[in-house]
């Protein structure tokens, strides 16, 4: 199947401002993905570590509830997200099994980066209480003060990193 | 009518996330690549979208709340809390430019069929449950500057929300024009067929093409 092009930028972002909104006049709420992983963190200490998750002062109280820690709106939409964003790769010949990343940082330093990008992202999503899309995306809409000083502190360290970085992606 | 819904159902979720999804993949954002261009300043999609993105959700909860139809406290705003805030935006931006992702796209990345998505969201997974691990000693840190309850922008400057949508404007255009100029001094922003490769080695001899070529 021949490659679809990608929607131009000012496309892509009118859509998803348009999605924004609907999501806001539905839930109250913007989109979000970090809840998500939190939820997760939370469910799959509960199994493997029962009492130090019960008893701990951040995911504890995931587990105190009668509900289960993933049964939430955040769960279903990034359920969505995968499978809208699968059925867009599928129907523009954008779908691949692969390990992507910095062409000369490939294979077993790859997963290392990715592991640890995940890291230092789960923990500042969880210090920020909120991501790109919750906090930068989702607060910027209503156009809270905490979005930009979370997006002016993305954009800082991405460059000021992903700068350095350059050689490895060229 | 009463908006919002406050509709927090399977439904809901699914319908938010399925859009959500298709317009992040179609931009691009499922690739690791295109997303740290953007702090190489060689594609400036990521700056593009979002800031549209918030610029039109922005003039739309403007205008539902002007005529009347969306009751200004109805909907969710969050409260800074200045060095959390701040120091956590520091290291998802890190976590981006080292990993590739932010956790949204990560979830894009694996449903198209990228592998390191997975393992971005397993380093998410032991960052989060090393926050909570350290949360008690994080606390004060994690309280500290806490800002006015659900503060605006037009909140913080003392403007009409008009004037700040208005000056959001003005620097999206700036950005537009001198993101699509550095982008055209770099051979444009990265295409679906350039990132279409099976392998990292072969988008690696496509890098190798383009670079050659310029």
């Amino acid at each position: 199947m021949r490659v679809r092009p990608f929607w131009p930028p000012l496309l892509a972002g009118i859509v998803l401002g348009a999605v924004l909104l609907m999501t806001f006049l539905l839930s109250g709420h913007g989109l979000g993905a970090s809840g998500f992983f939190t939820r997760l963190t939370a469910w799959f200490g509960g199994e493997t570590a029962r009492e130090a998750t019960v008893g701990n002062a951040y995911l504890g109280p995931f587990l105190k509830t009668a509900a289960h820690p993933l049964a939430n709106w955040i769960t279903w939409e990034i359920v969505g997200v995968m499978l809208g964003a699968l059925l867009a790769a599928l129907t523009s010949g954008r779908f691949r099994v692969r390990l992507d990343g910095a062409p000369k940082l490939a294979g077993p330093a790859r997963i290392a980066l990715a592991v640890g990008g995940g890291a230092l992202t789960g923990f500042g999503a969880r210090l920020a209480r909120g991501c790109t899309s919750g906090l930068g995306l989702s607060g910027g809409a209503p156009l809270a003060v905490a979005a930009f000083l979370f997006l002016i502190g993305f954009f800082i360290s991405g460059i000021v990193l992903g700068w350095s970085l350059r050689r490895a992606w060229l | 009518m009463s908006l919002p819904f406050y509709d927090e159902g399977v439904a809901s979720g699914l319908l938010s996330g399925v859009l959500f999804g298709y317009v992040l993949e179609s931009a691009g954002f499922g690739s690791p690549q295109k997303l740290t261009a953007q702090f190489r300043f060689t594609d400036w999609s990521v700056f593009k979208v979002m800031f549209t993105a918030i610029i039109v959700a922005a003039i739309g909860l403007a205008v539902a709340t002007a005529a009347g139809v969306l009751p200004a406290k109805s909907i969710f705003i969050p409260t800074t809390f200045f060095w959390a805030t701040l120091c956590g935006g520091v290291l998802v931006g890190a976590g981006m430019a080292v990993g590739g992702y932010c956790p949204g796209t990560s979830a894009v990345g694996l449903a198209t069929g990228r592998l390191d998505g997975l393992f971005f969201m397993v380093g998410m997974v032991l960052g989060t449950g090393l926050f909570a691990a350290v949360f008690d000693s994080l606390k004060g840190f994690y309280l500290a500057g806490q800002g006015p309850q659900r503060q605006t922008l037009s909140q913080l400057f003392g403007i009409p929300t008009w004037a700040v949508i208005g000056i959001l404007i003005v620097v999206a255009v700036l950005g537009f024009m001198i993101g699509t100029r550095f982008e055209r001094a770099h051979g444009g922003p990265l295409t679906a067929e350039q990132l279409a490769g099976e392998t990292v080695e072969t988008v690696s001899e496509i890098g190798i093409v383009s670079v050659r070529t310029r």
